[in-house]
């Protein structure tokens, strides 16, 4: 009955590719053809002229509540395009743009935001999960697509997005748990921006990183510069290649910073002093992303420009045509039009009961 | 007395009860340098410090399993939970738990803790954020499920359920946080728990209602008695379990006429138990039948929607005109 150490071999790699200055680490960049390089620059810019234009909208009360996504552009979206169309993907609430890029309409997402159930919606050729705001529930489901993806012998993959906070919820230890037992090819994505609300990381867990927590389920972890979408989208698409080809599920950190509010509900200025985030303005994704493109000579400074343009007319244009939607949809009695397969006599009777009620208080209304 | 909204009441009962008793303390989610998202607990980290006003993980079975350890221990937790719609991660630990320890330790342990959420709809919220599910609590023996409408009862209803020996689940109408303000005195004042109250008189027809629809039926009421000469009796549940029908069925022996009021979902629904009561207890006083004005069986409508779903004082009128004229 002797004590000895156990044998424990694991190492956990720190991925950076792009430094804050756009400096490239050659030995490790990536190989990607430049259009795709321009497609990532122009999606990320799309990315934040949106959150832009739907804090405004906010602001202005044509939208509720909103999650900006400001500083987490690299972080989602050079996960998301590592992914195949015929992957899914289960989001959380925060990953708006990668859910843009995977083809989702801007009028589903504004529409949703602005109260519509119809902006719930998954396009026809979109294989991914509604977005989740239940912390953490969506990473189980994930699990379970690999798995009858595993079962189905399908050469797809499952990649799912939660925050630093979600680490905290059983759900997430009982996915990562199910992932390892089963080896299921799934992609465990942290968006590890540092903030749940007002709880910083330090109140979150007592571990150094978060992707050490793969370790005790059996399976690889790697922590990544979540502001260089070269390093994420390297470590994803190891990632989706090792679960591609059977060896199971990995976990990636994204180390990034949630520049702006949680919601549209929340004052960070009673929790966190803006020095802080003013650090964290110096490695915007972005911008480091620009500058390397620029250096690269893939990008010139004139296609920025147009881009700039483009996108502003494209946004708009999502804007006239949802708030378009707004005015065509609305009907109340739309509600009922996806509870069950086939709606049960006492549910038809309760709808025609709301139509009657709903009838006589648009009717009282006016009348004063 | 100062005037008081809602949300700065059961601030003072957290905080009144706090400073008499140490065994009292707060955990969940932001409630501590936050002071929580709709500011319940502003300020209390200042004064208890963080050891008694806990900022947790992010973890609702984590806030609700360590809270039912610490109130075995002797200590009188008072968690809060985000959102209503947040509380099925901590069910079990409810159900299986804090509901039944009392019984499963033959009385040697009991849970003295509150569970407190802001429920309802009706504010422009986001999905999972206006549901009314207090029904899963008020069917699960071994808890008490409490429901304030105003200002002042929140905060003398929080005082006793912070008091009381047995597991609360204590759900703020959160479309009432900030929407009136009322006197609330700075001593002491507590309500007893599974009584509910009469809020106004009347002869003719017996209204019941809790939480956020307790404003609207008072309107209806007024409505009523304004331009049809009804005379509405309003009882204010407070407490949905333990429910005492006493004075209840009492009103409806004098009426003969009732409406439940709920945003609850109908069927199976605190109207349906209430109906229930009222045919055990009062069947041969009753002259028509007995009418809800409730939230549909569907998922609650992102906020689009939400008039429509959503019961209102038009529709409270209504049903008892129509009661009434049955
Ligand atoms: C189960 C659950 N509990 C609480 C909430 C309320 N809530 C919404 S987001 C959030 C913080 C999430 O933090 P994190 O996982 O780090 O994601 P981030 O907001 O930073 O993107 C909380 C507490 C929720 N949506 N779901
Ligand atoms: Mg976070």
């Amino acid at each position: 009955m002797p004590k000895k150490p156990l044998l424990f071999t694991h190492q956990l790699e720190y991925l950076s590719i792009l430094d804050e200055n756009g400096n490239v680490d050659q030995t490790l960049e990536p190989e990607l053809p430049e259009d795709f390089l321009l497609k990532l620059y122009r999606y990320m810019l799309f990315g934040r002229r949106f959150d832009e234009r739907m804090l405004n909208l906010q602001r202005q009360g044509r939208i509720g509540t909103f999650p900006p996504l400001t500083g987490q552009e690299a972080s989602q979206l050079g996960a998301a395009a590592a992914l195949k169309p015929s992957d899914w993907m289960a989001p959380a609430f925060r990953e708006g743009l990668a859910e843009i890029w995977r083809g989702k309409s801007m009028e589903n997402t504004i529409l949703y935001y602005a109260g519509y159930d119809e902006g719930g919606a998954v396009e026809e050729d979109r294989n991914d999960l509604p977005l989740a705001i239940p912390v953490s529930s969506q990473t189980l489901h994930a699990v379970g697509i690999a798995m009858a993806m595993k079962y189905r012998q399908t050469p797809d993959v499952a990649m799912t997005f939660f925050g630093d906070g979600a680490t905290s919820e059983g759900d997430f230890h009982e996915a990562l748990n199910f992932a390892g037992v089963f080896q299921a090819p799934v992609i465990f994505v942290c968006q590890n921006n540092q903030w749940a609300i007002s709880t910083p990381l330090s109140k979150q867990t007592r571990s150094e990183t978060i992707a050490q927590k793969a370790i005790g389920y059996g399976f690889p972890g790697v922590q990544v510069d979540g502001n260089d979408i070269l390093a994420v989208y390297s470590a994803s698409a190891q990632a989706i290649e090792r679960a591609r080809s059977g060896e199971g599920p990995t976990l990636i950190e994204c180390l990034t910073y949630r520049m702006g509010l949680h919601t549209t509900a929340d004052d960070p200025t009673k929790y966190r002093n803006n020095e802080d985030v003013k650090v964290w303005e110096s490695r915007d994704p972005i911008r480091r992303f620009q500058t390397y493109l620029l250096n690269k000579g893939v990008l010139a400074e004139e296609k920025t420009q147009q881009y700039e343009e483009e996108i502003k007319a494209e946004i708009q244009g999502g804007v006239e045509r949802s708030e378009k939607l707004m005015n065509e949809l609305g009907a109340p009695e739309d509600m009922f039009a996806h509870q069950y397969a086939e709606l049960s006599p006492h549910l038809l009777r309760q709808r025609e009961e709301m139509l009657e009620q709903w009838r006589l208080d648009q009717k009282e209304e006016k009348n004063g | 007395m100062a005037k008081l909204t809602m949300v700065q009441a059961l601030n003072l009962a957290l905080r009144q009860e706090m400073e008499k008793d140490d065994r009292v303390m707060l955990l969940g989610e932001d409630v501590g340098v936050d002071g929580g998202v709709f500011r319940v607990t502003d300020g209390l980290i200042d004064i208890f410090g963080a050891e008694r006003v806990i900022d947790t993980p992010l973890a609702e079975s984590g806030i609700v399993g360590a809270a039912i350890g610490m109130a075995v221990y002797g200590l009188r937790p008072v968690c809060e939970i985000q959102f209503s719609g947040f509380t099925y991660f901590n069910f079990h630990q409810l159900e299986s738990h804090a509901a039944r320890l009392r019984h499963r330790s033959q009385g040697k342990y009991h849970v003295p803790m509150v569970l407190r959420a802001p429920y309802g709809g009706g504010v422009r919220a986001l999905e999972h954020h206006s549901e009314s599910r207090e029904v899963y609590y008020a069917h699960t023996p071994g808890l008490k499920m409490v429901i304030p409408s105003g200002p002042r009862n929140s905060r003398a209803l929080m005082v006793s359920a912070i008091r009381d020996p047995d597991p609360v689940i204590f759900f703020e109408p959160k479309a009432l946080y900030r929407a009136f303000r009322e006197e609330v005195p700075e001593e002491e004042e507590t309500l007893p728990l599974g009584v509910p109250v009469k809020v106004r008189e009347g002869g003719d027809v017996t209204l019941v209602a809790y939480g956020a629809m307790i404003p609207l039926s008072l309107d209806a009421a007024e409505v009523l008695k304004a331009k049809h000469g009804i005379e509405v009796e309003v009882f204010d549940l407070l407490t949905l379990s333990p429910l005492d029908d006493t004075l209840i069925t009492e009103s409806v022996r004098k009426t003969g006429h009732a409406v439940v009021v709920h945003e609850a979902h109908r069927s199976f629904g605190p109207g349906a138990e209430i109906m229930a009561r009222l045919m055990e207890e009062a069947f041969f006083y009753l002259e028509a039948p007995v009418k809800r004005v409730t939230g549909y069986d569907i998922v609650y409508p992102l906020f689009a929607r939400e008039k429509a779903y959503m019961p209102n004082a038009m529709r409270i009128v209504r049903a008892v005109r129509e009661t009434l004229a049955s």
